[in-house]
């Protein structure tokens, strides 16, 4: 390779990379020391990352933040309730998404484009505004309640908005086309005559179903419920609009720590203990990735 | 076989209910005269007052011509960012970093809001104390902000793109003599052009409609959009908001629409010169 040629290929790759290490990398670092820093009245609020001795750096690490973060039952009912709600949002979604994805996958392919059209378009609309939609069709005087009693299926109506469901309802609301693609993607690559197959050895479909289908979609299960259960656990908008206000999620608390308490080291703690929760899940996703996108070459 | 085939298509039908009830909800009530917003008033709906309102709405009018702005610029640095990215990792083989750029490339896109904005404010914070650069946040950091989010899924949709093609066409034009940078403008461009269309448009969506990184490195005075909403729907539904959201519905629809009807016609053209080419060798 001419040395032109590989200085331009060194420029081509070099670029994004540091980018993305100068606007990714380094402020998780920071993040992480930050996490390790006291809070104090000042600008910015927490004692200095690095401090000097003498002409030499030293870093001073305090423990505070986290220790607060785990003496605070708070913060552990919290984390625990956001991983209830994303792992049972994930469920949902992909009950909801695997028959969808399946029926899509066995159109005829002239319907398949237009049905993943319709399953894509919502995605482009304002993610803010579908999820404040719900809150219309949720509260008291709302859509679903006032149908209800309208055909006289309840007395009063039912207190919809501002619980459990809601947020789940939201979130798999939300998140549903994330599980759908992938595993669309799966599914349209299956043989069908595997199926008939074992139609033809007198498997019943359900049987078949679950002995064929279902193992070979294993990559396609795991990239959709990643794809959903990742960001879930730290969702915002969602259970603000939409969720209990006695119960927050990890994601707001870590919000309010910042823009409330101004306690910049609880809420970097918290950063580092969410990410801590879910390196495995971003690694596993990192995979599945690489291997959608490298070895289909 | 058959009841299989019924309970798959059921849910499709379901969910598809699903996913555009609250929309059509939005839409309906966007021309509901009441105030109470989901209490239809008969009498003297339908109406455009709404729609009135947000015209001379100067909060919401500035917000979104600022939104627009910033879109604008992240979309168009993402998708170079983005193109450089997935070109590197689809075409350049094991190089060193690559790992490293793989990994960063799509450790965002499922990255929790909260964290990337946190992450992001307190490199701000500590580049100004430290180099004295940016001078407080406001637009320009929500830009380098949107840029990097945005950058993930361009490179994504680039570098799924170019692994859908061989190689053979570059390496025959490098044969020939066309030196790297011809090579690109004249065969990989072309070839990926569709991707980068689709992905300048997916990144102009994802920074109109980011809140939550927005929130973290925004300052006063650079309220986005989506920052306006979310202020006005904390508290309740406002029915100009309703109005608002079928506006957008009805933008992005026309624009995929549009886009759909030119990409059918770019196909059809295309079939027909290969029919024309291969009747032409015979």
């Amino acid at each position: 390779m001419p040395l032109s040629q590989r200085a331009g290929r060194r420029l081509v790759a070099g670029v994004p990379t540091l980018w993305l290490i100068l606007l990714f990398m380094i402020p998780f670092l920071i993040v992480f020391r930050i996490s390790f820093s006291e809070v104090r009245l000042a600008i910015p609020p927490y004692t200095p990352l690095i401090s000097w001795h003498h002409g030499s750096p030293s870093f001073e690490v305090h423990w505070s933040a986290y220790k607060f973060l785990f003496t605070d039952s708070l913060y552990v009912s919290s984390y625990l309730y956001s991983l209830k709600v994303a792992a049972v949002s994930t469920l949902c979604c992909l009950l909801i998404g695997y028959p969808m994805a399946y029926a899509i996958a066995h159109a005829k392919p002239s319907t398949r484009s237009v049905l993943l059209m319709l399953i894509i378009l919502p995605f482009w609309t304002s993610f803010l505004l579908r999820v404040y939609a719900w809150i219309g069709l949720l509260k008291n005087n709302g859509v679903i309640n006032n149908a209800l009693l309208y055909l006289h299926l309840i007395d009063h109506p039912l207190a919809l908005l501002q619980t459990d469901f809601a947020v789940y309802i939201g979130i798999v609301y939300s998140y549903l086309p994330f599980m759908i693609l992938p595993l669309y993607a799966n599914l349209e690559k299956h043989d069908p005559a595997l199926l008939e197959a074992a139609a033809d050895l007198g498997a019943r479909p359900f049987t078949a179903f679950r002995r064929v289908t279902l193992p070979q979609s294993l990559a396609g299960i795991l990239a959709g419920s990643l794809l959903v259960f990742i960001p879930a656990v730290g969702e915002y908008v969602i259970p603000t609009l939409l969720g209990r206000t006695d119960q927050l999620m990890i994601g707001r608390v870590l919000s309010d720590e910042f823009f409330e308490n101004r306690d910049w080291p609880v809420a970097s703690a918290v950063a580092i203990l969410i990410l801590l929760l879910l390196v495995i899940p971003i690694m596993l996703f990192q995979r599945a990735q690489r291997r959608e996108l490298e070895g289909a070459a | 076989m058959k009841s299989r085939g019924l309970f798959t298509r059921v849910m499709l039908v379901l969910g598809l209910i699903f996913l555009y009830v609250p929309i059509l909800s939005m839409i309906v009530f966007s021309f509901n005269n009441s105030r109470l917003v989901t209490v239809w008033d008969g009498p003297n709906s339908p109406t455009l007052k709404w729609y009135g309102a947000l015209v001379h709405n100067g909060q919401i009018l500035g917000a979104a011509w600022l939104s627009i702005r910033i879109a604008l610029v992240s979309a168009t640095a993402a998708v170079i960012l983005g193109t450089l990215a997935g070109m590197a990792l689809a075409r350049f083989g094991s190089f060193r970093g690559r790992t490293l750029l793989a990994g960063m490339t799509t450790a965002p896109i499922v990255m929790p809001e909260v964290i990337t904005g946190l992450s992001l404010l307190l490199l701000f914070v500590a580049m100004s104390q430290l180099i004295g650069w940016p001078k407080g946040v406001g637009a320009v950091t929500i830009t380098l902000a949107h840029i990097t989010f945005c950058m993930a899924y361009v490179t994504v949709v680039v570098q799924s793109r170019l692994t859908g093609f061989d190689e053979s066409l570059e390496e025959a034009a490098m044969d020939l003599g066309a030196r790297p940078l011809k090579v690109f403008f004249r065969i990989t461009l072309p070839l990926i052009l569709p991707a980068i269309a689709s992905g300048w448009l997916l990144a102009f969506t994802l920074s109109w409609d980011d809140l939550v990184i927005t929130q973290f490195v925004a300052g006063p005075g650079s309220s986005t959009l989506p920052m306006v909403i979310f202020s006005k729907v904390r508290f309740g539904v406002t029915p100009d908001v309703n109005a608002l959201a079928t506006i957008m519905v009805l933008l992005v629809a026309t624009g995929i629409a549009i886009s759909t009807v030119w990409m059918r016609y770019r196909e059809r053209r295309h079939a027909r010169d290969l029919q024309l080419a291969a009747a032409a060798n015979l």
